[in-house]
């Protein structure tokens, strides 16, 4: 069989097009808010914006078949969140990476690298060209996100339990430099279990961090089995809650959902936002739906071709 | 040698944060509920806006100096070297030297001369953790001037950076106008029989020692390798060739420390006989310091016994 080789002709030129006009206008102005609730709008974005998190997919199936490795359930499940704040919601320049007002945004969970490298590249941080790469010998897009070898990574991550702390520096050093950025960091649930995690939310909300939003990609699964199995988190909202989180419940493949949940979050003041998304692990596809075999372990070369016939 | 108590290291840490933070505001300080110890109180006090107690937790602390360290900050983090290095140690490999960040890790109670307290809270692998992970600077001041101007030259490092203070008063072995390079060690006594390598506390000791030596007729260089990592290769090389025999002596555990350092260097580039003075294999147990490093083998006696083993005299 040939190899799978990903074709950045197959995304829809249109959608790209238009999306990057909307990051620019949402660049210059922070109006998400207003793009939310004016419906003419939303509606047209919506298409194009399922439309990417579609290409994304594709991306994730392909890059993690032709790696022969990585981690595509984890992957899938954020496609969504990511897509929307990529390319509806964060103030970013690929051009200028480093921008010291650009929004944050960390993956905690490092292991859905496919992801952030695929939303990365369409951004225009890179050339999609180079995501066939990954996880090969050389390449900048490792196994998990190393940030001095891919501009647009935030943080070096892989080791669990680590981004929240890490977004909460970012956002301690935008009070100090009092600039208006906000950091996303988004975490697993599965991740929850280690204590780092609670640390950081206990000190997060003393500290009165505010401009920093958590979305908690919760697929119920982690590397061994369902969460409720291994180290059951909940109950979740309950807990970031006692934390004195701000916490809002959506479903995390919904765009409406996440667009609105993320404006009520960049409204909370002098405490820290937690958005518990409930996701589907292997999104999109479906033999990998809820099949937590493909937590680590790339799709076949049949297995990724009946994938990307599904995404069509 | 006359035995002048200055203040630890700790207090000259403390002291020169303050200083630090005057002239660049990017320095921000964070503690894990330890400030009053670790003298991060005096930052406190004057910068309350760019000072965080973060309370009992070391791998948040770790986390969040990376992710101020991301957005330009330059984040100095304290605690006791035995929490801060082994709770921590997962955030200081990823968060700090895998990424490169501008961290700089101060931790003080190093070493069994922490006393009373007992071996909870000394630190004798601390040394041996940080030198394994790669890209970071790590020192060991002998004396409070020593402390105040390698603190000052870790913020133009642009780099991780560990610092070990130490808890009781240290002698006096500089003054205010000496100056210090990360990296090069100090030659403090030239003598062509055996040379004396030691950092922290140990330095004076090693002085004490060279006098000891003297009376019996063996003339003994001695070197303040202030820092571990990176080696300061040269001036090992000139001592090795010169006198051909080394007491390393350190506050650590003999694995993994400056002495291990500098056998692997010299194994390589010039071997010769060396003896090492450190914590043999084992925790250690309240008391008072001084008792302490007579007990487990760290005083000037100590090292005269190792100077004549490695010169064959006993």
């Amino acid at each position: 069989m040939k190899p799978l080789l990903l074709n950045p002709r197959q995304i829809a030129p249109k959608a790209i097009t238009e999306l990057k006009k909307l990051t620019r206008y949402v660049k210059h102005d922070r109006l998400q808010i207003l793009f939310y609730e004016r419906k003419s709008m939303i509606q047209p974005a919506l298409e194009e914006l399922k439309a990417l998190a579609k290409q994304v997919r594709r991306d994730i199936i392909m890059m993690t078949a032709q790696a022969g490795s990585g981690h595509p359930g984890g992957a899938l499940s954020c496609v969504e969140l990511g897509v929307a704040l990529y390319f509806g919601i964060m103030r970013h320049d690929p051009k200028n990476p480093t921008w010291p007002d650009r929004d944050r945004f960390i993956l905690s969970k490092g292991h859905a690298s496919s992801f952030l490298y695929s939303v990365l590249a369409h951004s225009g941080y890179f050339d999609p060209n180079i995501l066939p790469t990954f996880r090969k010998l050389g390449s900048p897009l490792q196994g998990h996100p190393d940030h001095r070898r891919v501009p647009g990574v935030e943080a070096s991550t892989g080791s669990l339990g680590q981004g929240l702390s890490i977004a909460i520096g970012h956002a301690l050093a935008r009070r100090l430099d009092q600039r208006s950025y906000f950091t996303y960091v988004l975490i697993s649930d599965g991740e929850t279990n280690e204590g780092q995690t609670w640390e950081a939310a206990m000190m997060a909300a003393h500290h009165k961090v505010d401009h920093l939003i958590a979305i908690m990609d919760y697929n119920k699964f982690q590397l061994d089995d369902a969460t409720k199995v291994i180290c059951d988190i909940e109950p979740v909202i309950d807990k970031w809650r006692s934390f004195c989180w701000h916490v809002e419940e959506i479903d995390g493949h919904d765009f409406s959902q996440i667009f609105k949940a993320i404006a009520i979050c960049q409204k909370v003041k002098n405490r820290p936002a937690m958005i518990v998304a409930h996701t589907i692990k292997g999104k999109g596809i479906s033999f990998m739906e809820n099949n937590n075999d493909f937590h680590g372990v790339a799709p076949t070369q049949e297995q990724a071709a009946r994938a990307l016939k599904e995404l069509e | 040698m006359e035995k002048r108590l200055g203040r630890p290291t700790r207090d000259a840490y403390g002291q020169t944060l303050v200083e630090l933070g005057r002239a660049d505001s990017r320095i921000v300080v964070l503690d894990a509920d330890l400030s009053k110890s670790t003298k991060t109180c005096e930052f406190a006090k004057v910068f309350p806006d760019r000072f965080f107690n973060v309370g009992i937790q070391e791998a948040n602390m770790v986390g969040v100096a990376a992710g101020l360290a991301a957005s330009g900050k330059i984040p100095f983090c304290s605690s006791f070297a035995s929490f801060l290095i082994c709770k921590s140690y997962d955030q200081l490999r990823m968060g700090v030297a895998f990424s490169e960040y501008n961290v700089k890790i101060v931790a003080s109670h190093g070493g069994i001369s922490v006393g009373e307290d007992g071996a909870s809270q000394m630190s004798i692998e601390d040394i041996a953790l940080v030198c394994s992970l790669p890209n970071f600077v790590v020192m060991v001041p002998a004396d409070e001037f020593a402390t105040a101007d390698l603190v000052r030259a870790s913020v133009v490092h642009q780099g991780p950076v560990y610092m070990r203070t130490c808890r009781p008063k240290a002698p006096i072995i500089y003054d205010a106008q000496s100056r210090f390079q990360i990296g090069e060690g100090v030659r403090l006594r030239e003598g062509n029989d055996v040379t004396l390598v030691a950092n922290g506390l140990l330095v004076f000791e090693a002085l004490c020692a060279w006098e000891l030596l003297r009376a019996e007729g063996i003339e003994a260089g001695v070197v303040d390798m202030h820092t571990v990592k990176p080696l300061d290769r040269e001036l090992l090389l000139n001592e090795a060739r010169k006198t051909g025999h080394l007491v390393v002596a350190e506050e650590h555990q003999v694995w993994g420390g400056l002495g291990s350092a500098v056998a692997s260097l010299l194994s390589r580039e010039c071997p010769v006989r060396i003896e090492f003075i450190g914590i043999q294999d084992t925790y250690a147990e309240s008391g008072s310091p001084d008792q302490l490093l007579e007990k487990y083998g760290l005083t000037a006696p100590h090292m005269v016994q190792a100077a004549k083993r490695v010169l064959g005299k006993i």
